[in-house]
């Protein structure tokens, strides 16, 4: 096999097999369908940053009628067009600094796990508290209670490619 | 709440127009991506140690088949069968009057400066207490007094009935565990949060009390104790684990002659009869069911009742059955000729947590060849077959005494079968998604049954719930089968610290089950979700890149096919597509991609040489040779414990080498002698003839420096 594939049929390939990997880990079945709370994750995982809205645009394009199940067959080419035109980017890993200094007034080089609550529940798109707790546990320091934004960037940021 | 930011596009926005509405916007998304990632390597985890472990399972049980094919086609006289018959040898002492004589305690001494606890019988409270107090603390009991303890446990079982029948009368809740697997912390956090078995608080443990953890006999006694002092409040069931030859490959064996270096064997035979005795099933208000693995379609309770159960030692193992020879002289036969050669159907999902990621159809153990195939194709082995028959005929005469015992204990043939099955379903079944039943390849032993054979076996036995175990859930248990079948898991870290929790129910007179869910060892609790799924994460791909590295040579051939021009590269579609088609784990290696391949590559590419260099063992000596044993290293030791017949530890370098003879045909490998007089030289490093068993395991242990030293770290 050759060892540079840049044609475009092969892209589509590998997409594809980048997708049904991830379809797969929550086809608990295993016959073809997700339930539709996973599709966020899915999305998520394979490199993808869409706003809630995004997303509730993307679940009515591949929801089999309020089934609450999703099948492969629809969401295989509705994903792997939104991975061709890139049409949910990743936000550049330097605005993600930029955006916690933003949040960070004082330029303390921390935030207040209060401060950092208040901004994600007011501010950003719709946040449950379930969310925020589970985001302080992850993020917040052990020791002193506050969040080192510095440092947990490094576990934000992505993976390589799948 | 939210502020109709939907579309925003981040790349537009210089830094001084970042506003705090579109920075929190960003680093939600930023969150969810991660919170995504972290799920799926957590799923991946999961599924890699399952896969392993169950294949594992499988690998024991048609280790266990072909070494008893061997036993029915060699020659009594051949040294291969003297090395193993043994296992297979019923019980020597046959009479109980022997037993008790056997199990005799009263000629060793308790030393003054033994600091454990004492134990008189009829044990009391106090002492009960006093022994899980003493383990709490790390203290170990005098084989004085687990022999004792042993001798009233098995006098007790004798008496018991295959299923035990309770109930939930006087408003008692009855508390049920599942797998304990010699998880002693678990134990104690189950009886600090629940309280000690007693007349109030009656218990029933589900199986598999030992192998893997560390203090599998400490559980043991704690429950054997229990079960003295309170026979009609503490309730048993056996496991597949309650089993010698399981106990091999699993860790008990190895743990017991360990602790217990003097009477260690003893004890361990004890309690090859002790597990036989223990009782299968427990029904509670005539309506819930508590079995160990599970049920197939033609499970019936009726038989099960009936059973001499303490003729199965190991439900691995069917019984022998017999059939008269021309000559009128009654031969001793394979029975389970239809299980070894039956074509597995194929297999479809389980309900285990989380699902395998593609079908598991073609599902093949790559460490294990069908032997019956192999052994059937060649037609002058088929004469030399007929031959040895003939043989084992005439030597059928001349058995010794202990042959002769085990044939009056032999069993009606058809019956014989009927009923093993039965328990062999019953402590190694699981549960499936779809409708039917059919055999469990993956573990090689039991069936998946669906929820429509629940539906009906319910029915038919007026029942309403079952309880089983004998999988690892997440959560320490899961409800399927519309809530019809409940798996009860309560070794919590079972694959390793965070990976799951553990739990047990609470069953009142009400029959509605109260689940209780817990995690052994403090550090858990400090550990970000982050954390501890990195941790167990780690654990998976050490035991992931074991596995690669057993198979370098299939994979090498296979990437190199791929790369035509032997460019030592090759792309990440084609990596991930040879590596499944060399290990069959059903992986998602893409996703796992970054995880295991850290050489740098170029443009997507893999360096697969130096992916190689990555994952080293220890003392480079044979490529080949090293790898294949590397790759069997469990059941090579599980055959050494085996031929290891006084359960010392060490084997003869005489021993060594006919095992390399047995295992040769078992493994297909090509080994010459010298090879293996070297081998032999080189492990028995002090001369004396005699290779210790556990030196020689620990030559198998890859050197992931980075890995290593990580892991120390988080200590």
């Amino acid at each position: 096999m050759a060892a540079h594939r840049h044609n475009s049929e092969a892209m589509a390939s590998d997409v594809h097999k980048k997708i049904k990997a991830a379809f797969k880990a929550f086809d608990y079945e295993a016959n073809n369908t997700v339930d539709v709370r996973e599709i966020g994750t899915i999305v998520f995982s394979l490199g993808c940053f869409p706003s809630q809205a995004d997303l509730h645009d993307f679940i009515a394009q591949v929801e089999e009628d309020h089934t609450g199940f999703i099948h492969l067959e629809k969401f295989l080419p509705v994903m792997t067009n939104v991975l061709l035109e890139k049409r949910f980017p990743p936000i550049p890993e330097d605005k993600l600094l930029q955006a916690f200094e933003v949040l960070d007034k004082e330029k303390k080089g921390y935030l207040e796990q209060e401060e950092l609550t208040k901004y994600m529940m007011q501010e950003g798109e719709v946040f449950t508290q379930e969310e925020m707790d589970e985001m302080l546990t992850a993020l917040t320091d052990q020791k002193d209670n506050v969040i080192y934004y510095k440092d947990v960037i490094d576990e934000l940021i992505i993976d390589n490619d799948i | 709440m939210g502020c109709g930011v939907s579309n925003i596009h981040f790349s537009d926005v210089s830094r001084a127009t970042l506003s705090a509405i579109k920075a929190a916007v960003l680093i939600q998304r930023w969150y969810r991506q991660y919170v995504a990632r972290t799920e799926m390597r957590r799923r991946c985890t999961w599924h890699i140690f399952q896969s392993i472990e169950y294949s594992g399972e499988q690998a024991q049980i048609k280790l266990y088949n072909f070494l008893g094919y061997l036993m029915d086609n060699f020659t009594p006289s051949s040294n291969e069968r003297k090395l193993i018959s043994h296992i297979f040898r019923e019980n020597d002492v046959c009479r109980d009057a022997e037993w008790e004589r056997y199990f005799c305690y009263k000629n060793i001494e308790v030393p003054e400066i033994y600091s454990g606890p004492h134990l008189t019988f009829p044990l009391t409270v106090e002492q009960a207490m006093g022994l899980v107090e003493a383990f709490r603390n790390k203290k170990q009991l005098h084989s004085r007094y687990i022999l004792q303890l042993l001798l009233e446990t098995w006098k007790l079982l004798r008496k018991l009935p295959n299923i035990n029948r309770i109930s939930t009368c006087q408003s008692k809740e009855i508390t049920i565990c599942g797998d304990l697997h010699g998880q002693l912390e678990d134990l104690l956090l189950i009886f600090y949060k629940n309280g000690m078995p007693s007349l109030e608080k009656p218990y029933v443990f589900n199986g598999d009390f030992v192998d893997r953890g560390h203090d599998s006999i400490e559980i043991l006694i704690i429950l054997f104790a229990f079960l003295l002092l309170y026979p009609s409040n503490v309730y048993l069931n056996r496991g597949n684990h309650e089993d010698h030859i399981v106990n091999l490959r699993y860790g008990f064996t190895k743990e017991v002659l360990t602790k217990y270096k003097m009477h260690g064997k003893r004890i361990l035979k004890l309690l090859q009869k002790i597990f036989s005795w223990l009782p299968l099933a427990t029904v509670i208000d005539q309506r819930v069911l508590v079995i160990h693995g599970g049920i197939s379609d033609s499970t019936d309770l009726g038989i099960i009742a009936r059973v001499d159960r303490h003729k199965y030692i190991s439900a691995l193992r069917p019984p022998k059955r017999r059939v008269t020879s021309s000559a009128g002289m009654s031969i001793d036969s394979e029975a389970d000729e239809e299980w070894s050669n039956s074509k597995f159907l194929q297999r479809r999902a389980s309900m285990t947590y989380p699902k395998p990621f593609g079908t598991r159809s073609n599902f093949q153990n790559r460490s294990l060849q069908d032997f019956s195939d192999r052994i059937r194709e060649k037609v002058e082995d088929e004469v030399e077959l007929c031959r040895r028959r003939t043989l084992h005929l005439e030597e059928q005469n001349q058995n010794d005494e202990n042959e002769q015992c085990v044939s009056i204990q032999s069993v009606n043939s058809d019956n014989a079968k009927e009923e093993w099955k039965q328990i062999l379903d019953l402590l190694w079944s699981d549960p499936m998604v779809q409708d039917g039943c059919i055999p469990n390849e993956v573990r090689g032993g039991g069936c998946y049954w669906g929820p429509d054979v629940t539906e009906y076996f319910l029915n038919r036995h007026n029942l309403q719930l079952l309880i089983r175990s004998h999988e690892c859930k997440q959560e320490g248990y899961e409800f399927c089968h519309n809530r019809k079948v409940l798996t009860l898991f309560s070794a919590s870290n079972y694959y390793d610290v965070g990976s799951n929790r553990g739990a047990y129910v609470k069953l009142g007179p009400d029959l509605v089950p109260y689940m209780v869910q817990y995690q052994a060892t403090s550090m858990t609790r400090e550990l970000t979700v982050r954390q501890s799924v990195g941790r167990t994460e780690r654990s998976a791909l050490k035991v992931l890149r074991e596995q690669l590295f057993a198979h370098k040579s299939d994979l090498l051939s296979t990437f190199r096919v791929y790369d035509t021009e032997n460019t030592g590269l090759i792309n990440l579609s084609d990596w991930a597509e040879a590596v499944e088609s060399v290990m069959h784990l059903g992986l998602p290696w893409r996703m796992l991609r970054s995880q295991l391949v850290t050489c740098k590559s170029s443009e997507g590419m893999i360096s697969y040489y130096e992916w190689f260099n990555e994952l080293t063992i220890k003392k480079p000596q044979t490529d080949g040779l090293i790898e294949t044993l590397y790759r069997h290293r469990s059941t090579i030791e599980t055959i050494f414990r085996i031929v290891d017949t006084d359960n010392s530890g060490f084997i003869t370098i005489e021993d060594f080498r006919q095992t390399w003879k047995l295992l040769s045909i078992y493994l297909k490998m090509e080994i010459t002698d010298e090879a293996i007089s070297d081998l032999a030289v080189t492990i028995d490093s002090n001369n004396d003839g005699c290779i210790d068993i556990d030196e020689f395991m620990e030559a198998f242990r890859l050197t992931d420096k980075k890995n290593v030293q990580e892991w120390r770290t988080l200590w």
